[in-house]
């Protein structure tokens, strides 16, 4: 393997006639990082994979791996070339090959002697915990088994870059978290160099060092696991990461109170606190000022599990009758009609409250429910956002 | 097959049954039966030791051999790159598909009526090669081998692509893309992963379009030399039927034809066997 300190991305864009599935996608990456491209279908994550293997051509923008281009929208090094490897959805097994002759096929490739080449089939075939199954054909295999192939495939060659594409969706429930854990413990050992694409926040939290959220081809945050979950940039990343709840309304009052932004939103519910804790110059911050000025409209964006059953989460107490409740073993999700918040006045009966609690509640029980101002975010709305988008 | 469903299902066989035993099984004993007989009713190998002591029929084996083999695999060796590059889609590919398909939908004696004029010495293909200086007199076309195998494979060239370009974009592309990943070129990732997976389909359209081709007739007699180089077993049969009326003659001779047709078969399909391990137990692409 050639040795490398970075893997660049640079402004890479991928049109397919007039739309852009990827724009002005700019990542770095060092040596050994977990990366994850995390957006729902559509986003363009995995063309931007497939760009990045060479697979799919790229309209513009450049890739380097230290100072090499590999690929600039002109000179394009093959994929083939590129030492990279990939593992697909679908699996991709040669079906007319054995599993041996599966892992075999790019050190062959490569022309390595047959006493190699075994030697590391076998070690490769080891490390995925399936010694014994050389002599099987794919169709032979579960879909678990088939995927872990897969990757002994790629890693017997010790690629430069390990792409995965939605590795784990075909497989059922229970399988995919077995190898997710199995994913990141062979991650710890090799320390491949790897890309990962999911629509599944947990996955991306499990197993990234770094995850990238993508929306219609282009970065809306890239972050440890840790800022995306709980430090959204936007409430396109918030709504993709489980928060919920977003209310629309307009800034009241906005002050400053220990180097927290503290907020005051009337929402059609009610008076919303929020106690922000956006850093000096940070655009959600600057962008909050500028919709108090202008008063234009802001969203929240509270995650189901911060709102408390009983006037005891916080300052924050409204009025609620619950609408659907949908049992889900620990607790049950329930979505609300927000009567009020309390000493508000009559608000709007259209907002609805999402929230999570062990709490009994039946459907159409009144209840009040609270949620502490550190739980509520709020967001500046983009321009011309449609109505009812968090 | 016990129970009253079993039973239920099992007569829906029966249409099945009848049709292949009326169409086909009754009328290839009677053939066989009638190879073995003489006219008078008595069995007898004489048919076939006629037929092989006959230095003008036995020739005919050769002749047809000779314009069925290359011509099938002409067919099918162009269909594979071509279906190879139609595989996702090109545009056009109606079109094409569809000038593919009309000399089959004409009908052998058509294109062959067709042929005649058009790449007669006096045709609009002649008059081309003149006129642009690519020789300086009338290339043969018509009436002898370039004319039958130019026909033949008119006939069968669209059955070999449309079958294989079927089989092809079935192949899952994931494929190709794992295998250019694996470090293989478009030429490596064709002969190690496309080309196997299509060996099933490549064995199947040659069978088809060998069988189609060795019992051509229309097309011998009407753009070869019937009573010469290009007198095909098929011909030698309906002289043997309707020339000279010994049908039992015929018979024999239709038989071995089925014989060849069926060892040439056996052959592909021991190819397509040794060629592709997994067929048996792979189901999904």
């Amino acid at each position: 393997m050639k040795d490398f300190k970075r893997i660049s991305v640079r402004h890479l864009a991928k049109r397919f006639g007039e739309k852009f599935a990827v724009d002005d996608f700019s990542i770095e990456f060092g040596k050994e990082e977990f990366v994850t491209f995390l957006g729902p279908s559509g986003c363009g994550k995995s063309t931007a994979l497939n760009c990045i293997t060479g697979l799919i051509p790229i309209t513009s923008g450049e890739i380097y791996i230290d100072d090499e281009c590999i690929d600039d929208g002109r000179l394009s090094v093959p994929p083939e070339k590129r030492e990279f490897g990939m593992v697909f959805q679908n699996y991709a097994l040669f079906p007319h090959l054995t599993v041996r002759e599966n892992i075999a096929f790019g050190l062959k490739l490569r022309k390595h002697a047959k006493s190699e080449v075994e030697r590391r089939v076998a070690e490769a075939l080891r490390l995925v915990h399936l010694e014994g199954y050389a002599g099987k054909f794919p169709a032979q295999m579960s879909g678990g088994e088939q995927q872990r192939v897969a990757i002994a495939r790629c890693i017997v060659l010790e690629p430069r870059l390990l792409l995965l594409d939605e590795p784990l969706s075909n497989l059922d429930a229970k399988l995919r978290v077995e190898l997710r854990h199995e994913l990141k413990a062979l991650h710890e050992r090799l320390k491949v160099t790897t890309i990962y694409v999911t629509h599944d926040q947990t996955e991306a939290l499990a197993l990234s060092d770094r995850i990238v959220v993508l929306k219609l081809g282009r970065i809306q945050q890239v972050g440890s696991p840790q800022a995306v979950f709980s430090d959204p940039a936007n409430p396109f990343v918030a709504d993709f990461v489980g928060y919920k709840n977003g209310w629309r309304g307009k800034i009241e009052a906005l002050g400053e109170s220990g180097g927290k932004l503290m907020a005051r939103v009337r929402t059609r519910g009610g008076l919303l606190e929020a106690r922000l804790s956006y850093p000096e110059g940070d655009p959600r911050r600057s962008s909050l000022v500028d919709a108090y000025e202008a008063g234009k409209p802001v969203v929240s964006a509270i995650r189901p599990d911060d709102i408390v059953v009983g006037s005891g989460g916080g300052s924050n107490v409204f009025q609620c009758r619950a609408a659907l409740v949908e049992y889900q073993g620990r607790a049950c999700h329930v979505s609300a009609s927000l009567v009020g918040l309390a000493g508000s006045g009559a608000g709007g009966l259209e907002e609805r409250v999402d929230l999570r609690t062990t709490a009994g509640i039946a459907e159409d029980e009144s209840f009040v429910a609270s949620v502490h101002p550190d739980k509520v975010l709020f967001f500046a709305l983009a321009e011309g956002a449609p109505e009812g988008a968090p | 097959m016990k129970g009253s469903s079993g039973n239920g299902a099992a007569l829906l066989l029966i249409p099945a049954i009848a049709f292949i035993v009326l169409l086909f099984l009754y009328p290839f004993g009677y053939g066989l039966f009638t190879s073995l007989t003489l006219a008078d009713g008595s069995f007898s190998l004489a048919n076939y030791g006629r037929f092989f002591s006959d230095a003008r029929d036995l020739r005919t084996i050769g002749v047809t051999l000779g314009i069925a083999l290359p011509v099938t695999l002409l067919a099918v060796g162009m269909a594979v790159p071509l279906s190879y590059h139609m595989r996702r889609g090109v545009p056009g590919e109606k079109l094409i598909t569809f000038f593919l398909i009309v000399p089959v939908t004409l009908g052998t004696v058509l294109v062959s009526e067709g042929m005649l004029s058009f790449m007669g010495p006096n045709g609009w293909l002649n008059q081309l090669i003149l006129a642009l200086r690519l020789a300086d007199k009338p290339i043969r076309f018509t009436h002898n081998y370039a004319g039958v195998a130019i026909s033949v494979g008119l006939q069968g060239f669209p059955y070999a692509f449309l079958m294989l370009l079927g089989y092809i974009s079935g192949i899952n592309p994931d494929l190709e893309k794992a295998s250019r990943m694996l470090g293989a070129n478009n030429w490596q990732t064709f002969w190690k992963v496309l080309f196997p997976l299509m060996v099933p389909g490549i064995a199947i359209a040659f069978c088809l379009n060998f069988v189609m081709a060795f019992s051509v007739f229309p097309s011998a007699v009407l753009l070869g030399q019937p009573s010469g180089p290009q007198r095909v077993i098929a011909l030698a049969a309906y002289q043997w039927a309707f020339e000279k009326f010994n049908f039992n003659a015929a018979a024999a001779i239709s038989m071995i034809m089925a014989a060849i047709e069926l060892l040439v078969i056996a052959i592909v399909l021991g190819w397509r066997s040794k060629m592709y391990k997994g067929a048996s137990i792979v189901g999904k692409g």
